[in-house]
């Protein structure tokens, strides 16, 4: 039924008017997320009244002051304990969490290694645009090598998170990540993200031209956009390069990022065996009591 | 909704109506007894054991505890919870308080009740964890960033324990805001005897719910429901009110309002004034011997008990001397104090720090009465004999 929804609709239900315009920058890939979120909730036929958007700090943190429902803009990095809170408190609440690089690997990577540890029932939207965009450039966990920013002026040396990866390592009920520029896959990724139990991540490659593409000669949004489609690879292409490919194919491919649906599997979420846990201790109080 | 407590479970899972337990438990008790629904917690001695009680009891109530990765995720579930329209509450000490600041602020800015029970004591950095001291005094009021006030109380006994952590729920509810019960290491792993109020024994404020049409809501100004009241009607979360909830500075509708003045001026003012207006409604102090004492204790927390113990011993030996015991800390009690030092020569301040409180109450005691501190630091309680030499000096 999503066709049936025009844009001017979807403006209208969704988004949180008092707040507009947004913060973006031109060419900045949040807004298409913010749209990718919209069409997946419409497609799931989801009331807006049932949803919490919780966030930490920066520009993707601005995100769920922009949808129109409850929406939760906490300290850097915290989303995810702030969000664990609300899930637990009322678990008929969909809890999805806005999150950048910086706030969901850097400064609040220990929350979101313990969140997706404890498969805490919530879809975790992660914008990751490489770099520290809000406050002017800076150099992120998740950076690549060689990166200049303005806290890595001489080229960055260290080594960078891959966010999927760590998450799919951690056990995570579902995982994928994709580029801003594929509408399609980024609106299912979000949809089966939403469905599934457990703890549920879409990474989204979100480009920033202001702090990120300017300072690496990426400057126009095109030349961003290129490279990002350049240096992204389908995870069962890699794999089959890989395993199959040339040494050249091997070669060209080896530094690329993977792209794809990881994970995706069924498993009971935290609050679930808990509202399992609850039952049986209180069956086995009446039972001692014979009734409360 | 799962975290409505029964109170009848409540009472049947803590058993006899009089027990012996430490203060730690006692804190424990009362959060089930207020209606706790979420508790986050962390490791850390002097207080464990509140998260021990919690982890073991709150799931048959029908409540959730969760052992979260640290203090600052601890602070922040709690908040979490509470938008989700339940009571909620943490346990801590100093290291842990101070790594909860940064929400305690967040809490303050976005009027979110819940309760932080710290059993103290001291530092800096890790100091000497299982002893217990009076460290976080000033951390409580001044530790976040920021213009902000803060609500607090001190037990000094097992039975304080426990009815006032039910009284920081009911002022956490009343005023939307995070309340801190500073308990002590001394007191919090006491044993002593509490009697467990029954249903009719204790009263609970509830937290005000919006009411009103949704498009006519307001969320952070004055409450609609409530007139006079500065506190804002709460939107709990899935109630449809679709509130946006931001640590950033905000207008009355909740949007950033960051480069604003008269938003921030506004806000502030309001977030401060809700609880100072009140302050002599708050003030809440426990008179021993006043009537004609001439040198006398402010105290609180643990060091009221050998105060206590001190100014009877005085009294035996002819001297005036009388104490004054704080129960509710922060907002401070600027008037009772000030009428104190009007009366009397001199006020000795016992504390198991080099001086905390004395402070404020230097502040607002008059200028012609002298203030000092009866400093006691190293994980030890003062000795009646040693505060009776402080009154001998004053006399």
């Amino acid at each position: 039924m999503a066709d049936m929804i025009s844009q001017a609709e979807m403006r209208e239900k969704y988004l949180r008017k008092g707040m507009l315009p947004t913060i973006f920058c031109n060419g900045c890939g949040h807004g298409s997320s913010l749209d990718y979120t919209f069409r997946a909730i419409e497609e799931l036929g989801l009331d807006l009244d049932d949803i919490v958007f919780a966030s930490g700090i920066g520009c993707s943190s601005r995100i769920p002051g922009y949808i129109n429902a409850d929406g939760l803009h906490t300290t850097h990095g915290r989303s995810l304990a702030f969000a664990t809170g609300v899930k637990a408190a009322n678990p008929d609440l969909n809890v999805v969490v806005f999150s950048g690089d910086g706030d969901a690997t850097g400064i609040g990577g220990n929350h979101f290694i313990h969140a997706a540890r404890r498969n805490i029932d919530m879809t975790v939207i992660i914008l990751n645009n490489f770099i520290y965009g809000m406050t002017g450039g800076q150099v992120a966990p998740t950076s690549p090598k060689g990166t200049i920013a303005t806290t890595a002026p001489y080229g960055n040396l260290e080594g960078a998170f891959d966010i999927s990866e760590l998450a799919k390592s951690l056990g995570a009920a579902y995982v994928a990540r994709w580029p801003v520029f594929y509408p399609q896959q980024p609106i299912k990724s979000i949809k089966d993200a939403i469905s599934t139990r457990g703890f549920s991540l879409v990474e989204l490659m979100s480009p920033c031209p202001t702090a990120y593409g300017r300072r690496n000669k990426l400057g126009n949004i095109k030349n961003l956009w290129d490279w990002y489609e350049n240096n992204s690879v389908l995870a069962e292409e890699y794999d089959k390069i890989m395993n199959y490919g040339t040494d050249e194919e091997k070669a060209a491919t080896i530094n690329k990022i993977k792209i794809g649906v990881f994970q995706h599997t069924e498993k009971v979420g935290f609050f679930e065996a808990y509202e399992e846990q609850i039952k049986n201790l209180m069956a086995n109080d009446d039972k001692k009591w014979g009734g409360v | 909704m799962r975290y409505e407590l029964d109170p009848v479970r409540v009472r049947k899972i803590l058993g006899n109506k009089k027990q012996f337990i430490m203060g730690d438990m006692a804190i424990a008790y009362g959060g089930l007894l207020a209606g706790v629904g979420f508790f986050g917690g962390y490791p850390i001695t002097p207080a464990s054991e509140v998260a021990e009680g919690m982890a073991r009891m709150l799931p048959r109530a029908g409540g959730t505890f969760i052992q979260m990765e640290d203090e600052i995720a601890s602070m922040a579930a709690i908040i979490g919870a509470a938008w989700s329209g339940t009571k909620t509450m943490t346990a801590t000490s100093g290291p842990g308080f101070s790594l909860m600041m940064e929400n305690y602020g967040y809490a303050i800015m976005t009027e979110t009740p819940c309760v932080i029970a710290n059993v103290q004591r001291t530092g800096p950095s890790t100091g000497q964890p299982t002893q217990g001291a009076q460290g976080d005094m000033l951390q409580t009021r001044w530790g976040s960033h920021g213009d902000m006030m803060a609500i607090a109380l001190c037990p000094s006994t097992v039975q304080e324990c426990l009815d006032m952590t039910i009284e920081s729920f009911n002022l956490s509810e009343k005023y939307r805001h995070p309340v801190v019960l500073l308990a002590d290491g001394e007191v919090g792993h006491l044993r002593e005897k509490v009697v467990i109020p029954d249903v009719d024994e204790m009263e609970l404020f509830e937290r005000i719910e919006a009411t009103v049409d949704k498009d006519k809501f307001i969320p952070y100004s004055e409450s609609q429901t409530n007139p006079g009241s500065k506190v804002p009607d709460f939107p709990t979360f899935g109630s449809g009110y679709r509130s946006y909830v931001t640590g950033l500075t905000h207008n009355d509708m909740g949007f950033p309002a960051t480069d604003k003045q008269p938003d921030h001026e506004r806000l502030i003012n309001r977030l401060v004034s809700k609880i100072t207006d009140d302050r002599e409604k708050l003030t809440d102090v426990e008179e021993i011997e006043l009537e004609d004492a001439e040198v006398v204790f402010v105290t609180y927390g643990a060091s009221a008990r050998p105060a206590e113990s001190a100014v009877r011993m005085a009294r035996a030996k002819g001297i005036k001397a009388g104490m004054l015991r704080l129960k509710l800390v922060w907002p401070f009690p600027e008037k009772a104090i000030y009428d104190l030092s009007k009366k009397v020569n001199k006020i000795i301040v016992p504390e198991m720090s080099l001086g905390q409180m004395v402070h404020p109450i230097r502040e607002f005691a008059a200028k012609d009465c002298e203030v000092i501190v009866a400093p006691k630091v190293g994980g030890v309680m003062h000795l009646p004999v040693e505060l009776l030499e402080y009154l001998e000096e004053g006399a």
